[in-house]
């Protein structure tokens, strides 16, 4: 399968934070034909083993979080409106004239809605809307849609993604299902590479809200080494240039106090010989990825972290690169097959 | 009700009418009915007629739809837009378009929210800040595929959803155009036109020079109209509610109803027991505005459908609606002669 079907694949699966159990179930699908072991744990993560060739293997856990940002009913209102709440840092921004999906007893198409301009005040034009100045249009009567929709179903955009020029692609969940698309295409490489390492692949629950399934998933694998995969800020022309990358320059590789160091160097080192082209992604404080959980899960996990340049982040429009998401996937492949010799400290308890 | 959605799939932005042009002339019930494209775009078709009075009646629908202009590509392969027609440039963000004949894809982007300071996140933002990504590499790469002047219109698919509405885009004004498409298959007892008009969003252009050609006694337009039904609105406030049957306008921006017209069309109503009711407020126009104005003056009448989120991706209508202004124009229209003395 190439990258861009099973990216669009993967984005269609609605895995809105917290309801991950809607979609557990069809990304184990993807990791099973390419592992040894694939199950989901209570939480819902979705974890696929691959046992590593050498005796004094060492554990590698590679987490791609696989939930999305997505909206909650919070009430009705008549005429067969719906009131929302945010799952995660929804930008009202780009909600507003959009298609949804609420995911009630069954999947009840619907439009977001607000006042209409014609009945704004020229100060409230100039507003950024709240949610809760935003409805969902379902087109039903509402004895019919109390039937089908409870306060607190899930609701999720409608935006399949698209091809684009230049490899592109565009739609909704890109963040972070790129990042579980690699996880698949590191699975991949791993059928032809013999790896000494014992592999982890773990798509993970609940980041946008609270890195739960890093959390959950590094204490129970306690892995030696941590991988993250996640999207970053893509380059856009609003933005500030030190806070995004270019598309298609380079592997995003996480610098700063969340990750190891000694681990990031042969990261970078594995880059090199391999010719694949890296950027410096620099994160003084917060890395605002699961990093943040696995760096101090048990006794301290080290952990690196590459990310996947995406633009307009949170939107039905988020745009990325397919030769980014291979090059991560390669990168990440070829880094972990590798003997990890790097020695961290001793243990002195 | 399939036709509707095969008419919103068609892109056809103010001045660049041509693709529902070409789609309405073969459709056209029946070939033998005459038509004609004028020098503005306008197509207008003549019905069939049984001769029995000398009235002559003009429908109009407008062809164009709102969308987006490019206007320039700067340095980083990024395109610039204006506006084509009103539209709410709050519910840009995020939108997918396809720009030129070649439809390259695109979005509409703006920094993520993760990256806006507290003022930017508590603003709209203006339109002159948004712009099309169509992942061009550079301006150069964006050259290739896109030019300035070219249009952009909303990648958005038809979905039928809920009880009997449809999610589109541009269903201001095909659901007019479907309507005369389906009026023109019945003969009529005086000479009929059917005027599908172009750049209405932008001035009411098509129809003015449609209705000089055309010169009727009686103008009927058949359009869609704000509905503004929704939570966050005053009762007051609402022009039109969804499902409650075609509007008929005593007045918009633009042009009065005809008294005789109106009354006709509210005995019709009555006598079939097909619901209408009044657009409630005076705001809009239309091209009754140039139709009634138009000559030594026509006796003009708009019939809407109502229509909520108009002038966006995600316009909806109700079937019922569609259908029942079908029906009540269908039977008015037979029976104006009488009405009208004629």
């Amino acid at each position: 399968m190439n990258t861009g079907t099973l990216i669009e694949q993967l984005c269609d699966i609605n895995a809105p934070t917290g309801y991950e159990h809607l979609a557990a179930e069809k990304l184990k699908e993807y990791f099973e034909p390419l592992c040894d072991k694939a199950y989901i744990d209570p939480f819902y993560n979705v974890i696929g083993y691959k046992k590593g060739t050498s005796p004094n293997s060492k554990s590698v856990m590679i987490t791609a979080h696989y939930d999305q940002i997505g909206m909650i009913v919070s009430g009705y209102e008549k005429g067969g409106f719906l009131r929302i709440s945010n799952l995660g840092g929804i930008d009202t921004k780009a909600l507003m004239a959009r298609e949804v999906i609420v995911h009630g007893r069954e999947d009840v198409f619907g439009v977001i809605g607000a006042k209409p301009p014609h009945l704004l005040t020229a100060k409230e034009t100039e507003k950024n809307l709240k949610i809760t100045g935003l409805f969902i249009d379902t087109g039903y009567s509402d004895d019919v849609l109390k039937k089908k929709v409870s306060i607190g179903d899930s609701v999720t955009i409608v935006s399949p993604v698209v091809e684009m020029e230049n490899k592109c692609v565009s739609g909704r969940s890109l963040d972070n299902r790129a990042g579980v698309a690699t996880l698949v295409l590191i699975l991949n490489e791993l059928q032809t590479i013999k790896h000494a390492n014992d592999i982890y692949v773990v798509a993970t629950v609940q980041e946008e809200t609270s890195l739960l399934g890093a959390s959950i998933s590094s204490y129970t694998l306690n892995p030696d080494l941590a991988v993250v995969i996640d999207v970053c800020h893509g380059d856009m022309p609003d933005a500030d240039k030190s806070q995004c990358f270019t598309l298609n320059k380079g592997v995003p590789i996480g610098i700063g106090p969340a990750f190891h160091q000694d681990y990031t160097k042969a990261l970078f080192d594995v880059a090199k010989k391999e010719r694949i082209a890296t950027q410096r992604s620099i994160e003084p404080s917060d890395p605002g990825t699961e990093a943040l959980a696995t760096q101090v899960s048990r006794l301290g996990i080290p952990t690196v972290a590459v990310s996947i340049p995406l633009r307009y982040m949170h939107t039905g429009a988020e745009l990325i690169s397919l030769s980014d998401v291979e090059s991560v996937a390669t990168l990440v492949a070829r880094y972990i097959a590798g003997e990890l010799d790097v020695t961290v400290g001793q243990n002195l308890i | 009700m399939e036709k509707l959605a095969e008419l919103t799939r068609l892109d056809g932005i103010s001045g660049n009418e041509h693709i529902v042009r070409e789609y309405i002339k073969q459709n056209l019930a029946g070939e033998s009915l005459e038509h004609y494209t004028d020098s503005i775009g306008n197509l207008i078709v003549k019905g069939k007629s049984s001769g029995a009075s000398d009235l002559k009646v003009m429908l109009a629908a407008h062809m164009d739809e709102v969308g987006l202009m490019i206007t320039y590509i700067t340095e980083d392969g990024k395109l610039k837009f204006s506006t084509v027609g009103g539209m709410d440039s709050r519910i840009l963000i995020g939108q997918h378009v396809r720009v030129g004949d070649k439809k390259i894809p695109g979005v509409i982007g703006y920094k993520s929210i993760h990256i806006q300071d507290r003022a930017e996140r508590e603003s709209a933002v203006k339109l002159k800040n948004l712009y099309i990504d169509i992942a061009a590499k550079d301006k150069e790469n964006a050259q290739e595929l896109v030019n300035t002047g070219d249009y952009a219109a909303f990648a958005s698919e038809p979905v039928f959803f809920g009880e009997e509405r449809i999610k589109a885009k541009a269903l201001d004004d095909r659901a007019g155009c479907l309507v005369i498409m389906e009026l023109l298959k019945e003969v009529w007892p005086f000479e009929l036109y059917g005027c599908f008009t172009v750049q209405e969003e932008v001035g009411l252009r098509g129809a003015t020079v449609a209705a000089n050609r055309v010169r009727p006694d009686v103008g009927i337009v058949l359009e869609t109209t704000t509905c503004a039904d929704v939570p966050e609105v005053k009762e007051h406030e609402v022009s039109t509610v969804m499902g409650a049957g075609p509007s008929l306008s005593f007045a918009d921006r633009t042009s009065i109803g005809d008294r005789d017209l109106l009354d006709h069309f509210i005995k019709t109503s009555q006598k079939e027991g097909i619901p209408f009711q009044w657009k409630r407020t005076t705001a809009g126009g239309n091209d009754a505005g140039k139709i009634q104005t138009s000559g030594t003056g026509v006796k003009t009448l708009t019939v809407s459908i109502p229509c909520r989120y108009i002038h966006s991706p995600v316009s909806v209508l109700d079937l019922k609606d569609l259908r029942n202004m079908l029906n009540l124009v269908g039977k008015a229209l037979h029976t104006l002669p009488q009405a009208l003395g004629r």
